[in-house]
């Protein structure tokens, strides 16, 4: 068994243009830690929204091999592969992605649901994961009765709430004031991260970048720095 | 993960009442139009049903309809009533002709001349009046409709005479009929009556309505008569079809009726179609991270078509129930909806053709949202 939560081994992503296809990934091969806090970051169009899409198993590399705690899930079937991102994927996505029409406590409850357990547990599992979120008085409320950080909380225990090992974040803080944002970081390391779990987070928010156990910098679809030194990170991207 | 869905169709309140609303508004136009299509084509039997004692229709070999009529010879009425199995033979006049009101006004009227001694030919129910009185000299009935449009309301119907060709007619009794498709007043008398109410010609005789023996079937029957005689016969129901059948092949009213009924489905297609695009569009990002987080296409597939099925099973109740209304509506208040009904097969047609726009719709729908790339949540 690997000790990695996630492989990913000379993965390549061509994108069809015209006729042509524009190569945006070359040959990744990178391993993540559980118990870590991974950021991958980078200038847009350098990649790390296809990457981090291709480790989440909802978009198939050209080439290369990827393997979350120890499945290779582009080997699984279209069926199986849901099904795995259903049981060991939790995604926070930028815009949150909330269903409108559905209180806090429902949209927590989401991933349950889709995994066939009773509405009223469902909503009852989700209404405890909002308390722990500090938010136990807003799951009655309707996603646009929130503010953002609230929202984005909301988001975060839909990603939690079925208790996945791989959570992936997208541009988590991006809505966000910077004491929101922060926030939100130290909740995601509290709640987010174990021993048996990863977090993957794509951002290019460098207020947080201290948070952050590892960082993995893009460019032109390269991964050109991967390190624990994110003092030396730091200062590149002040300079 | 079905009341996901129709949370967040119902939540969408303006989109969830446009839905409904729709395919309502489809029902409503199909199940109307429909509805009065065919109450119209019904009409082309109507006199042939009401004529309840007789199964089978002799007329002569011209004939098509009870309204479009070839006269025959009086003889006719025996040469029939030779025939066995005929249990009896009685004859009906049929004809047009315009009467003088009494406020002197000119109208069109159908009369119709019963048999003497039986009054095989009359309808079943009367209004008001006994229908022995028929014997009475001068003697007509008239019909519940023709009664409401020659007289005012609140005027005296039952003892005022009416002026046909040069002869005075009593009106006995009102009887409860329904229009035919002319949409005449009807006047009813003993066919002696009638021979002097409507002009004359060498041959009078419209039909001879006969009753088979009981141990004769009326298609055995008029098989033998056509024979026998070389007069057309044909069962109440074969001569019912037959006025259903001209009017069908002589008017523009399938047309018409098709093409409204087409224009329901057009509008339901397009009302809904485009109202449940947009529901979709509007969710596409949210149908994304459902896809992403782990639904299947499978589960979504379901989800679209509980909200079809959904917006499918309102709309139709509602659009139902207003047609139902406006039909039985006016079929109580108003006399050119008289006897108008709404056959069972019309809501299973409207029920199909409501599927067909929900599926259509729901395919289109449906689409999008398969199409949608799971990794678009991302961009």
């Amino acid at each position: 068994m690997s000790r990695f939560a996630i492989s990913v081994h000379g993965v390549a992503k061509d994108f069809p243009v015209g006729d042509d296809n524009i190569r945006v990934l070359h040959d990744i091969n990178v391993d993540v830690n559980a118990g870590e806090l991974t950021y991958l970051v980078g200038e847009s169009g350098s990649g790390k929204t296809t990457l981090i899409s291709i480790i989440a198993g909802i978009l198939y590399p050209t080439e290369g091999r990827v393997q979350v705690f120890d499945t290779e899930i582009y080997d699984l079937s279209d069926n199986e592969l849901v099904m795995f991102r259903l049981a060991n994927i939790g995604f926070i996505f930028q815009q949150y992605n909330l269903i409108p029409t559905l209180t806090a406590a429902e949209n927590a409850a989401i991933p349950l649901i889709a995994d066939g357990m009773k509405r009223d547990e469902a909503v009852e599992r989700g209404r405890v994961l909002l308390e722990k979120l500090n938010i136990a008085n807003q799951a009655d409320k309707f996603p646009r009765q929130l503010s953002g950080g609230q929202q984005q909380r909301v988001a975060i225990a839909r990603a939690l709430v079925h208790e996945p090992r791989l959570i992936v974040c997208d541009e988590p803080t991006a809505a966000l004031d910077a004491k929101s944002g922060r926030r939100v970081m130290d909740l995601l390391r509290e709640v987010a991260l174990s021993e048996d779990r990863a977090v993957i987070i794509v951002t290019h928010d460098n207020r947080i970048f201290d948070l952050a156990d590892r960082i993995l910098a893009m460019e032109d679809g390269r991964i050109t720095h991967d390190g624990r030194d994110k003092a030396i990170l730091m200062q590149e991207d002040a300079q | 993960m079905n009341w996901v869905a129709i949370r967040m169709l119902t939540g969408d309140r303006v989109k969830f009442i446009g839905l409904v609303f729709g395919v309502a508004f489809s029902t409503l136009l199909i199940t109307q139009q429909l509805t009065i299509f065919v109450n119209l084509l019904m009409r082309g039997g109507v006199a042939v049903q009401e004529v309840s004692t007789a199964n089978v229709w002799v007329m002569d070999p011209a004939t098509r309809t009870a309204d479009v009529i070839y006269p025959m010879p009086i003889t006719a009425l025996d040469r029939v009533r030779s025939v066995s199995g005929v249990a009896f033979a009685s004859p009906l006049l049929r004809s047009n002709a315009s009467i003088r009101t009494p406020e002197g006004d000119l109208e069109g009227v159908t009369v119709i001349g019963v048999d003497d001694s039986s009054l095989v030919g009359i309808p079943r129910r009367m209004f008001e009046g006994d229908p022995a009185r028929l014997m009475d000299p001068d003697a007509v009935f008239i019909d519940d409709v023709g009664s409401r449009k020659l007289f005012a309301p609140g005027q005296t119907v039952i003892g005022s005479q009416l002026e046909l060709n040069d002869q005075r007619a009593i009106i006995k009794g009102i009887v409860d009929s329904t229009p035919t498709f002319t949409a005449q007043v009807t006047l009813y008398t003993r066919y002696s009556n009638a021979l002097n109410f409507v002009p004359g010609t060498r041959n009078r005789l419209s039909f001879v309505l006969v009753r088979s023996d009981a141990n004769v079937s009326p298609e055995t029957l008029a098989g033998r008569i056509t024979e026998q005689t070389g007069l057309k016969a044909r069962t109440t129901q074969q001569f019912t079809r037959d006025g259903i059948d001209f009017i069908i092949e002589n008017t523009g009213i399938p047309i018409n009726f098709g093409i409204t009924v087409v224009l329901g489905v057009i509008v339901g297609v397009a009302i809904v179609g485009l109202t449940f695009s947009l529901f979709i569009r509007d969710n596409i990002k949210q149908f994304g991270a459902l896809k992403a987080i782990g639904v299947t296409n499978r589960k979504i597939m379901v989800m679209v078509a509980a909200q079809s099925g959904l917006v499918a099973l309102i709309g139709y109740g509602l659009g139902l129930t207003m047609a139902a209304g406006f039909i039985g509506g006016g079929a109580a208040g108003s006399d050119d909806f008289k006897g108008f009904y709404m056959p069972n097969q019309i809501p299973l047609i409207t029920a199909a053709l409501v599927l067909a726009i929900i599926a259509l719709t729901g395919f289109i729908a449906i689409r999008s949202v398969l199409k949608t790339d799971p990794a678009s949540v991302f961009r």
